[in-house]
């Protein structure tokens, strides 16, 4: 089983993520489980998403203490945030900054991915909501999820406008990230 | 078919597959995603029924309940505060002997406010007359929904219920849950045969006096109906995976019992944190395994009698607390075990929302091990 932390400030979708990674993850062939950390949601608190993925059911509920991935939405959340927690050898951490991943103080044995989400999403959406575009460099990152299955997800969830533009910052960042499609 | 969804959402679907002609709902806070997307199913057609938005969950419970008595499927769910809200209404329905399903999406209550997960509101309805049942996952959420219409509204039975699953822990949560298609359902639940019920053309009355010469036979009558309730949920349960292939056949589920020497008893989705953790101490040479309590209305006593005939200790893990006294689980458990020679240890978890994990299960089994429990387990030790 892998496990996923999303962080994030209310407000960036980052629920919306958890679950479309999931649903991505289950069109892709595995067993996936998201759920939100709830807490009193307000608009840049920051928040906690969760995705599993396994090869069978998953049955484990608790939260996710020992991630395989993160993704950090706003990269303020570094500082404070305690966004490598816990974070296993050889994982993967997908960051939302301009900065290159050397200038990240990552703990040792974490591989760091740097993108510039948010002007991206500016760029191809027009807002600096940054969920769909992280997605996509997740889906080449790390493989847990095909691009084609990530598509169809944005496509059930958002309508077709909203979906277009949201398929194309998704794609845009798995190839910047150097995905295979 | 395999799909992955929200919970909250496959709770709406397989309601939606019961037919339901009466749903009443107060649509806002402490309520979940359910009523809205039934709602939207009403609108759209798709449920030939009526959607009665009220101004209370109070109102909610009573429009169900004028619904069951004038003969139609009733449906509701709420939670937390609001269940609490209901309280009055759900002694009515179950004294009434009017059948419906009601799913609590399960929370604290306050004081202090906490929105999360824990078993004190259905726990506090206990004694309402109504059937209680806990699912593990959303999968289990779906289909028990299907067995507990058919349970309440059986003839010997005639008793409300409720499918109670952990609310955000299940209910926000998504993942794959094979939904049954309408002709499989229709094919297991009949349409609602009421028993007797409100009709002009050919009155009767419903919710007389019960004088003292009378009120303790109506009391006796619900209490056969609680244990008929028991025997008709495994027949359901034995049909239901004759259906559908997955098996409800019990009160209770044993997990990794076999040459066990301490079994852990819980209720929802702690289960399945529970079972990983068995695995991992099986793994490592303990013997240790899960009994998990289906059903806590009627309590399943003479199933936990029989699973755990051979264990030496028994870890009671509580999501709510009798304050006066410990773990409603746990208390009970005890009393079916009394005799027995097995030590029954309680342990009061994850009120409002505290997260559990794997290692904390093991350090239950640490602690029954030694004789150490009836304790609330993981405070803060500010308070101790």
């Amino acid at each position: 089983m892998r496990e996923l932390r999303i962080h994030g400030r209310g407000g960036q979708g980052s629920v919306t993520a958890a679950e479309l990674i999931a649903v991505a993850a289950f069109e892709s062939g595995v067993y996936s489980q998201a759920f939100p950390a709830f807490g009193v949601e307000r608009r840049g608190a920051p928040v906690q998403a969760f995705v599993r993925f396994s090869d069978g059911r998953v049955r484990l509920r608790s939260q996710i203490y020992e991630p395989d991935y993160v993704i950090v939405q706003d990269s303020s959340l570094i500082r404070n945030g305690g966004v490598f927690d816990g974070m296993k050898e050889g994982g993967i951490a997908i960051i939302n900054t301009e900065k290159p991943p050397s200038d990240i103080e990552a703990p040792a044995g974490v591989k760091v991915i740097t993108i510039d989400a948010t002007s991206l999403a500016l760029e191809v959406l027009g807002v600096p909501i940054t969920n769909t575009t992280l997605m996509g460099a997740f889906a080449a990152a790390t493989g847990e999820i095909r691009m084609d299955a990530l598509e169809k997800a944005l496509r059930e969830r958002f309508r077709a406008d909203l979906a277009d533009k949201n398929v194309t910052a998704a794609r845009r960042a798995f190839e910047m990230v150097g995905g295979a499609a | 078919m395999l799909k992955i969804t929200e919970g909250s959402y496959a709770v709406a679907e397989a309601v939606k597959l019961c037919r339901p002609q009466v749903i009443a709902a107060y649509p806002i806070t402490p309520q979940t995603h359910i009523v809205e997307a039934l709602a939207e199913m009403v609108a759209n057609c798709e449920i030939d029924g009526e959607y009665i938005t009220v101004e209370s969950e109070f109102s909610a419970l009573s429009a169900c309940l004028g619904a069951s008595a004038a003969g139609s499927r009733a449906y509701s769910a709420t939670t937390s505060q609001g269940l609490a809200l209901m309280f009055e209404v759900c002694f009515n329905m179950a004294g009434l002997r009017l059948p419906m399903v009601m799913t609590i999406a399960n929370r604290a209550l306050g004081a202090p406010l906490s929105i999360w997960n824990d078993h004190q509101d259905t726990i506090s309805l206990r004694d309402s007359g109504w059937f209680q049942l806990y699912a593990e996952d959303n999968q289990e959420a779906t289909d028990l929904h299907f067995i507990a219409y058919k349970v309440s509204e059986d003839h010997n039975v005639l008793l409300p219920g409720m499918v109670c699953f952990d609310g955000f822990i299940l209910s926000h949560t998504y993942e794959p849950v094979d939904m049954p298609v309408q002709e499989e359902v229709d094919g297991y639940l009949p349409p609602f045969t009421p028993y007797h019920r409100l009709d002009a053309g050919d009155p009767i009355s419903m919710g007389m006096y019960a004088t003292p010469e009378y009120y303790m036979e109506f009391r006796y009558q619900i209490q056969q109906a609680m244990e008929q309730a028991g025997k008709t949920l495994v027949a359901a349960g034995k049909e239901f995976s004759e259906h559908f292939g997955r098996d409800y056949g019990s009160l209770v589920e044993g997990y990794r019992l076999d040459g066990a020497d301490t079994a852990l008893i819980a209720m929802g989705s702690v289960c399945g944190t529970i079972k990983d953790a068995v695995d991992e101490m099986r793994d490592a040479g303990r013997k240790v395994g899960l009994l998990k309590l289906r059903a806590f209305r009627p309590f399943p006593e003479r199933e936990i009698v029989a699973a755990l005939n051979n264990v030496n200790t028994v870890a009671v893990l509580d999501k709510n607390i009798s304050l006066g006294n410990s773990g409603a689980a746990g208390t009970e458990v005890k009393a079916a075990l009394a005799g027995s020679g097995i030590t029954v240890l309680d342990y009061v978890i994850g009120l409002g929302g505290r997260d559990v994990r794997k290692r904390d299960i093991a350090r239950v089994v640490d602690l029954a091990e030694k004789g150490e429990g009836d304790m609330f387990y993981g405070l803060r030790t500010e308070v101790l």
